[in-house]
C-alpha cells in the first residue's frame, strides 16, 4: 500500500494546543472522505494521545510534541504522536483500563479509548527517553458523490 | 467551554457548552464544585447537550461530580450527550455507575 500524503506538526506541550492538534489531524484526514463518526473517532484518539504527552510526559516542564499523519492508498490513516518526556516504565500495565498515575484528574481510560476507536494501536516507550504512539484507522469507502 | 448553572426545587442543573478536554477540565471541575457547594442539591443533572467534543478528561470531571453528589446523598443524572461524547461515556462503561439518559432524537 502506497503513501499518498503526509503532514507533520510540531508544537509545545501546552494544553491550549490539544484542540489545535485534534482539529488539524481531522481536517487532514477528511481527504479520505470519512463519515462524521469516523472523523470524531480520530479526533478523540488524537486528543487522548496528545493529552498524555502534556500531562504525563512533561508534568513539570514544557516539551516538544510531534504529530505525523499519513494517508495510504488503501484509504487508511496512520497517526504518530511522539514525545521526548518521562516515558512509560511498563507499557502493558499502562494500557490496562483505569490504570492511571494521574490521580483523580485522570480516568485511566485514554489508551482504552485509543484502542477501541482506532483499528490498531502500538505504544513504544523507554523510561527517560520518551514515548511514541502509532495508531491506524481504515476509513470506509463510500460511493462516489458529486 | 462554559458551565451554566440553574437551581430549581432542590435540583441543580449544570449545562456544559463547548469542548471538554484536559485544557478545559480544570475550569469545569471548579465551576461544578462551586455550584454543588453553593446549592447542596438533592438531585444534580449534568446536561451535555451543548458539548461538541469530550475526551476522557470529561470522564474524570463527571466522576468527581458523582463522588461529591453521592457524599451529599443526592442523585446524579447525565443527559443530552451527542454521539461523540456518548461514545466516550460508553467506552468508559460509565453507565454502570451513573444514570445516563439518552437523547430522545436517537430513538426516533
Ligand atoms: N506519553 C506518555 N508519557 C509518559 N507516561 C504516559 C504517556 N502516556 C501514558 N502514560 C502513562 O500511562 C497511564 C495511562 O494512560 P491513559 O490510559 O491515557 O490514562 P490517563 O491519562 O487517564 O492516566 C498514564 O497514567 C501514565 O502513567
Ligand atoms: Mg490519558
Amino acid at each position: 500500500m502506497k503513501e499518498i500524503n503526509g503532514v507533520k506538526l510540531e508544537f509545545t506541550s501546552k494544553s491550549a494546543n490539544e484542540g489545535f492538534a485534534r482539529a488539524a489531524v481531522a481536517v487532514f484526514a477528511s481527504q479520505l472522505d470519512p463519515t462524521l463518526d469516523e472523523l470524531n473517532d480520530i479526533k478523540t484518539a488524537v486528543s487522548e494521545a496528545v493529552t498524555n504527552c502534556i500531562v504525563h510526559a512533561y508534568p513539570d516542564e514544557i516539551g516538544k510534541i510531534l504529530v505525523r499523519a499519513k494517508l495510504f492508498s488503501d484509504n487508511s490513516v496512520e497517526i504518530v504522536v511522539r514525545d521526548w518526556g518521562l516515558g512509560i516504565p511498563d507499557v502493558d500495565a499502562a494500557r490496562e483500563p483505569m490504570f492511571t498515575t494521574g490521580g483523580e484528574e485522570r480516568s485511566g481510560m485514554g489508551f482504552t479509548i485509543m484502542e477501541s476507536f482506532m483499528d490498531r494501536l502500538r505504544v513504544r516507550s523507554a523510561a527517560g527517553k520518551g514515548t511514541t504512539v502509532t495508531m491506524r484507522r481504515t476509513i470506509s469507502v463510500r460511493a462516489a458523490r458529486k | 467551554m462554559t458551565v451554566n448553572t440553574s437551581f430549581d426545587d432542590g435540583t441543580l442543573t449544570l449545562r456544559f457548552e463547548g469542548e471538554l478536554d484536559h485544557h478545559a477540565a480544570r475550569g469545569a471541575v471548579r465551576d461544578v464544585e462551586r455550584a454543588i457547594e453553593a446549592h447542596l442539591p438533592r438531585a444534580c443533572v449534568l446536561n451535555l447537550d451543548g458539548l461538541s467534543f469530550m475526551d476522557s478528561s470529561g470522564i474524570a470531571v463527571i466522576l468527581k461530580a458523582h463522588r461529591r453528589v453521592s457524599e451529599l446523598g443526592a442523585t446524579l443524572l447525565v443527559t443530552g450527550a451527542r454521539a461523540q461524547p456518548l461514545k466516550v461515556l460508553a467506552a468508559a462503561k460509565l453507565e454502570r455507575l451513573i444514570t445516563i439518559e439518552h437523547q430522545k432524537e436517537l430513538y426516533i
